[in-house]
């Protein structure tokens, strides 16, 4: 029994210039214990998945057309607003934001912050004054694990006095504080140095494995997801076309996109391939699937219903009329 | 232009100019609209303090004077005084603060602080010490109004001027050796128009407020001088019997005011994004905000 | 802590430059202008002898520099001159007459805090409703409305038509014993329920008429901030860890706003004084407004500017009182 499993996903944003199809019938499920990476490039509707997953997407502009969001055994999307606030964000989902700069509200001190979610999220069951005690040691625990020095002097910090990579640390902690079974990272390194990026990773997904957390990893950098992700999820203009171990994914990938993706990363002995045309509009997309535009291998059947997902080996799932068969060597 | 085109539809600015166009024709046509023109300088005791009624449509007054055609003959003093006060302000103010921009040594400093101390009482405080000062007439009231407030517009300008020096195109002109002059009529001046615009128009407002509050005071026009913010003093004793003596060139002021506060507030929408304060910003497709998602560029 | 005093005593430099710079535009101002003040002292009846009497009489026959010099040497021992109208130091009249305008401007401020601020964040959570749209309107009057104008019709309305409140004056029947020159609180001092409840409604119409304009400004000001904080992404980030709303509003949004609405409040503060002149002449208020307009009608020079001083010199105080706030507020500005 997976611990997440979203099953036929389609949502519209509302523009004026008519709906726009951010997502299409989107399939994934997270075990627990896992990290998934949803790999996909600018558009092609990941922090709209994370946003779904978190329940945050804009009420009044967003229509979610069909699917659902099963979580620990409830559909997310059918529970009113107010439990999802109360029970789910915070406590069973959290969130590791993209931008830790802005992330944090300039105006509080961490511990401010710190206690803020706390009082709020705190996964204790005790009350008064014992539940603050343990709380304040479990938030400096949670300090000391994510590495940042001298945790007390920094609880009493700005958020504008600590540098990038602290920031997204405490971020980190944030996440783990509750107790949550599954955190929504979305591109959570993106706004950091390279350096920075590796440590930060490598951290995260220590502390995750620690703890049995499952993890939804978004991001438009294939070179990270192999790094910490378990299984790779490719998403292109709103469609999950590719899912497969990570080992798998890269070293056998089936979606044409896919592969083209693979050769579009810098290696050795060869230039880079770029993908020539450009991600489709998303207000009135190609029908069926939406890679057709570009794909090589394209043919009349892919205009008309989206292939249904063709299941391999060791949990590989792809969606394409013409998957590449090559198997590994 | 499609900045004026985008005026046209921002509806609240287009109501306060149709306002002030609409006192503006008063003005301009004041003998013609109003019914008792030639009297409103005459006495008619018999006639004193007649409530609303189809002849005076807006009553008659302590001496019996028509008050709707006092008004209209009034707004002629209301927006001359607020005109010719800020016309003036800004004369004085925008020179002096292009001097002060561009000036490093201690002249700009000096004006600086000369706002300053201008600014440091309060505006009503001040003006009514002016205008005492001088007596009580129309043209020391707009003096009073041109002292009040030519700090605003020297601050403004000083502060516009001096981003503007800073920004790489202006000393690019200097240094390909363009005049000081030339760099300013060509380069600065335009820049600031913007801001000025939407200062002046809001600036009326406070304007006619301000020489209203004077001539209630009895600091402005003296008698039979229909000025509005003298009849509401007048009206005072009369109270609360003949309440159309008061409440109508109450009216009147606030829909003046109310029509430039409209269309300053609409100008500064348009012209000064950065300040936008009175319209939530829209966008022009929709990304919301909290989904954070890039629409593929087509 | 040398940080703070350094800037206070160049706040207090800044104090002294500015007063001296107000009586110096003062004394400009009548050097410049050909209006002769013996002439508007003496009356339009007056004879030239009693002219040239008055003039002799308050030194107005001497250069105007010389004059200068010895307004600033009294004005160096405390001395504003003597009131024509009431015959004793001004100093004495506006030191008597601070507590009532403080009261009065004190509590149009807390009301327009306590009426502003939440109206601006109501408005800025409910976006284009029907209220978002009301309270629009609203404020755009409060600029458009003349304070005199507004307390005559208050009076007309809530005074002579309903008898709900009183006319004018600051309580009826004597004052309650004297222990700050605040009426509320000397009321509450001296347990006298009577006098604390004439003096609130005494306080009602002069406070809600000055309090108008201001209000108005506190929501516009409060709705931007909101609008502003509510687009940022630390309000995504508490609203996906589930915070509550009303903590990510009330709490975390409007500390933003408030940062902008603060530095307004030394604005409005002038704003309030200046209001206060009308309102208190209007009202009976027995105040430093009051006191201004009575000295113009009377033309009781030294009077005008003895007022003028003070007032700017309280202005210059609470301006600075602003600044020491701001630092509560916004940690950042006490951390650089």
């Amino acid at each position: 029994m997976s611990l997440l499993s979203i099953e036929n996903l389609t949502v519209a944003y509302e523009t004026e210039r008519g709906p726009l199809q951010a997502l299409d019938r989107v399939d994934l499920t997270i075990g627990a214990g896992e990290v998934v990476g949803l790999v996909g490039e600018s558009g092609s509707g990941k922090s709209t998945l994370a946003s779904a997953v978190l329940g945050i997407l804009p009420r009044n502009v967003t229509s979610i057309r069909d699917g659902r969001i099963m979580f620990e055994g409830r559909d997310l999307l059918e529970l009113p607003e107010r439990t999802v606030r109360s029970s789910v964000r915070g406590q069973r989902i959290t969130l590791v934001p993209q931008d830790p700069f802005g992330s944090l509200d300039p105006l509080f001190r961490i511990g401010a912050q710190f206690n803020d979610l706390m009082r709020w999220k705190s996964p204790g069951q005790e009350h008064g004054r014992a539940r603050r005690a343990l709380d304040r040691a479990a938030i400096l625990r949670a300090l000391a694990d994510v590495q940042i020095p001298n945790p007390e002097a920094v609880l009493e910090k700005l958020p504008g006095e600590l540098s990038g990579g602290q920031r997204q640390r405490v971020l980190i902690a944030m996440a783990l504080l509750p107790e949550p079974r599954l955190i929504v990272a979305d591109e959570p390194t993106t706004a950091l140095d390279v350096t920075i990026q590796a440590q930060v990773l490598k951290l995260l997904l220590r502390l995750v494995r620690d703890r049995g957390v499952s993890v939804l990893f978004t991001t438009h950098d294939l070179g990270v997801a192999s790094e910490i992700c378990d299984r790779i999820v490719v998403m292109y203009a709103g469609q999950a076309l590719e899912a497969a171990p990570t080992q798998v994914f890269f070293r056998a990938p089936q979606h044409p996109y896919s592969a083209r993706l693979l050769g579009s990363l810098p290696k050795a002995g060869r230039l880079p391939a770029g993908i020539p045309g450009d991600m489709p509009a998303l207000i009135d997309p190609p029908s069926g699937c939406r890679f057709r535009t570009r794909c090589d291998r394209a043919s009349a059947i892919c205009a008309g219903n989206i292939p249904t997902p063709i299941r391999l080996a060791g949990g590989h799932e792809v969606r394409c009329f013409h998957p590449i068969q090559r198997m590994a060597a | 232009m499609s900045l004026w085109r985008r005026l046209l539809r921002d509806r609240m600015a287009m109501i306060g100019l149709t306002i002030i166009l609409g006192f503006v024709l008063i003005a301009i046509f004041a003998p013609l609209l109003a019914n008792h023109a030639d009297e409103i300088y005459d006495l008619a005791p018999m006639d004193r303090l007649q409530p609303p009624s189809a002849d005076h449509w807006f009553g008659t007054d302590r001496v019996g004077g028509d008050i709707y055609s006092r008004l209209l003959f009034g707004t002629r003093i209301t927006l001359a005084t607020a005109v010719v006060g800020v016309g003036a302000a800004m004369l004085v103010g925008v020179p002096l603060g292009l001097l002060a921009a561009f000036s490093d040594g201690w002249v700009g400093a000096s004006i600086m602080r000369a706002s300053d101390i201008f600014l440091s009482i309060p505006q009503v405080v001040l003006a009514i010490t002016i205008a005492q000062t001088l007596g009580p007439s129309i043209i020391n009231v707009i003096l009073a109004l041109s002292v009040t407030f030519w700090p605003w517009f020297t601050r403004l300008v000083a502060a516009e001027a001096r981003a503007l020096r800073r920004e790489i195109f202006v000393e690019a002109c200097s240094a390909l050796g363009a005049n000081s002059a030339r760099v300013l009529f060509l380069h600065v001046l335009p820049n600031l128009s913007s801001p000025l615009i939407v200062r002046t128009t809001l600036s009326m407002g406070y304007a006619i407020l301000t020489a209203a509050a004077l001539g209630f005071l009895g600091l402005g026009a003296q008698a039979p001088s229909p000025e509005w913010g003298r009849t509401i003093a007048e009206s005072r004793e009369f109270l609360p019997d003949a309440w159309w003596y008061a409440t109508a060139p109450g009216l009147a002021i606030f829909l003046v005011v109310m029509g430039f506060n409209l269309l300053g507030d609409g100008l500064r929408d348009l012209l000064d994004p950065r300040l936008r304060r009175s319209q939530p910003r829209r966008r022009a497709v929709t990304v919301p905000q909290s989904a954070p998602i890039e629409v593929a560029a087509e | 802590m040398p940080r703070a005093l350094a800037a206070t005593g160049h706040r207090a430099g800044q104090f002294v430059v500015t007063l001296l710079g107000v009586v110096v535009i003062m004394f400009l101002v009548q050097a410049v202008v050909p209006a002769d003040p013996a002439a508007l002292l003496a009356g339009q009846s007056a004879t030239p002898d009693q002219i040239a009497a008055i003039r002799t009489q308050y030194g107005l026959d001497q250069p105007i520099p010389i004059q200068f010099l010895h307004y600033i040497e009294r004005l160096v021992t405390g001395d504003l001159g003597t009131s024509l109208f009431t015959a004793r130091p001004v100093l004495n009249d506006l030191v008597e007459r601070l507590p009532a305008t403080m009261e009065l401007a004190i509590t149009a401020m807390v009301v327009s805090l306590a009426v502003g601020i939440p109206l601006g964040v109501v408005a800025a959570t409910h976006r284009n409703s029907l209220l978002d749209h009301a309270l629009r309107l609203v404020t755009v009057s409060g600029f458009a409305v003349a304070s005199f104008w507004l307390a005559i019709m208050m009076q007309l309305l809530f005074v002579m038509r309903l008898g709900w409140l009183p006319l004018s004056g600051r309580i009826e029947g004597s004052a309650p014993p004297h222990f700050t020159g605040f009426y509320l609180l000397d009321s509450v001092i001296a347990l006298d329920p009577g006098r604390l409840l004439s003096a609130l409604l005494h306080l009602a119409l002069p406070a809600a008429t000055l309090a108008f304009p201001v209000t108005a400004t506190i929501v516009r000001f409060t709705r931007a901030g909101m609008l502003d904080g509510l687009s940022r992404s630390s309000v995504r980030y508490l609203d996906a860890m589930g915070l509550p709303r009303h903590v990510i509003i009330w709490k975390y949004v409007l500390r933003g706003a408030l940062t902008s609405v603060t530095t307004q409040i030394g604005l409005l503060s002038g704003a309030l004084l200046g209001g206060s002149v009308v309102v208190e002449a209007i009202f009976d208020w027995p105040g430093l407004g009051y006191y201004v307009v009575n000295s113009v009608v009377m033309f009781d020079y030294n009077a005008i500017l003895g007022a003028t001083l003070w007032i700017a010199a309280v202005y210059i105080v609470i301006n600075m009182l602003v600044d020491f706030g701001q630092a509560l507020i916004d940690p950042r500005v006490s951390a650089r």
